[in-house]
């Protein structure tokens, strides 16, 4: 059956759309191999390189891909490729995209950490190592300290902040729960304020 | 079996991560941990790896994690279990945008969920910094050693970087070198 079905769609499948899928991977490799960071930094280079350039998403668009990605889970690069993918070419064009901004990541890690195992028990290596573990506590640090700050301030945000840092320090609650729990909160939380006749929102 | 094993716990990280980024970082430490797949200090190696590398955070660090663990079977099926539910996730959404959109479900449950991932992932930081500061367990005898003194400077001094807004590969390449330097001189002990 799934033979079948791919048959059907290789035949529905004419040049310009195989040709919109290799420019979906194209560009989406493009993305993945010079976007430092992921997540936020890779946006004006989607916005520019498929709005832009492609012509594939309109801004407004792009916006509405980035409050998705803000509401779904997972990496923000990999719900934009899938959803532009999917807008041009459909499943397919969706995979290519997803593929594409992976693949230079996966062979650049894959690489560095083959590379990194043979030279681990080096000294200067090991010395190196031992200043980057410190350095990369600054980096995520600051990075609580960026996502604070974007925050609505609020006693509730505040509440949710401090009991997911408790919990998550002092008891051995699972993470999922927590998460799950913080979801459930924040719909009680905004049905309650909502009825409230808050309109803030 | 081990393969299995890493794609259904990439799956659901990849399911539970909101947010994007550092969010993942509470659960790959949960997984990593309570699976005993790696130590406390490899997790912090692979963050420094991801943040220096092209690409997504969280397919850098499913590559790696993935990879460590099982080889190159293990990183192809974290990497694949850590975008697939942001794929079939996005697939479903883009037919129904507009109910997602105007969901209050939806809107409700994500003002519970971003700042739970920010106390979860300064909870993180807290544990890293444990296990920096003090591998050899908490202790005040601890502080008197020249390795928790060079990794606090380092700390400090990136810190002042970060805030300013210096490139974080350039903070990694300056943390590398004064770990070197650092090493070399005051013959510390790793």
């Amino acid at each position: 059956m799934a033979t079948a079905a791919l048959r059907f769609e290789s035949e529905e499948m004419t040049d310009s759309k195989i040709k919109k899928i290799l420019s979906l991977f194209a560009t989406f490799f493009k993305i993945g191999a010079f976007t430092f960071g992921g997540g936020y930094a890779m946006i004006p280079l989607i916005q520019k390189e498929a709005a832009e350039n492609k012509k594939w998403i309109t801004d407004d668009e792009m916006l509405e891909i980035v409050a998705i990605a803000e509401s779904t889970p997972g990496p923000i690069a990999i719900n934009s490729a899938t959803f532009i993918g999917n807008k041009v070419a459909g499943v397919t064009g969706a995979a290519a995209a997803t593929l594409g901004v992976v693949l230079p990541s996966y062979c650049i890690i894959t690489v560095i950490y083959f590379f990194l195992k043979n030279f681990a028990d080096l000294l200067p290596v090991k010395y190196a190592f031992f200043g980057i573990r410190a350095g990369v506590i600054a980096l995520v640090l600051k990075a609580v300290i960026g996502l604070v700050k974007k925050q609505k301030k609020s006693v509730f945000t505040a509440c949710v902040i401090c009991a997911a840092f408790a919990l998550a320090l002092f008891t051995g609650i699972n993470v999922l729960i927590i998460i799950a729990a913080a979801a459930v909160a924040g719909f009680v939380y905004s049905l309650i304020s909502a009825r409230k006749g808050d309109k803030k929102e | 079996m081990i393969l299995l094993k890493i794609f259904y716990t990439f799956f659901r990280i990849g399911l539970f991560t909101f947010g994007g980024g550092y969010a993942m970082l509470p659960l790959v430490e949960e997984a990593v941990l309570s699976n005993g797949w790696l130590e406390k200090s490899a997790i912090i190696d692979f963050i420094a790896i991801s943040e220096s590398t092209p690409g997504p955070f969280a397919v850098n660090m499913a590559t790696d994690v993935g990879t460590s663990v099982a080889g190159i079977p293990g990183g192809v099926l974290a990497t694949l279990g850590v975008i697939l539910p942001s794929f079939i996730i996005i697939l479903i959404i883009s037919r129904f945008y507009r109910a997602f959109k105007d969901s209050r479900l939806i809107s409700g449950a994500m003002r519970g969920l971003k700042p739970a991932t920010i106390g979860l992932i300064a909870a993180a930081v807290i544990n890293m910094m444990r296990t920096v500061f003090f591998p050899n367990g908490l202790a005040i005898s601890a502080v008197a050693t020249k390795e928790f003194a060079i990794s606090a400077v380092i700390f400090g001094v990136m810190t002042v970087l970060a805030l300013k807004k210096i490139n974080p590969v350039l903070t990694i390449v300056i943390s590398a070198a004064a770990g070197i330097a650092c090493g070399y001189i005051f013959r510390i002990g790793v």
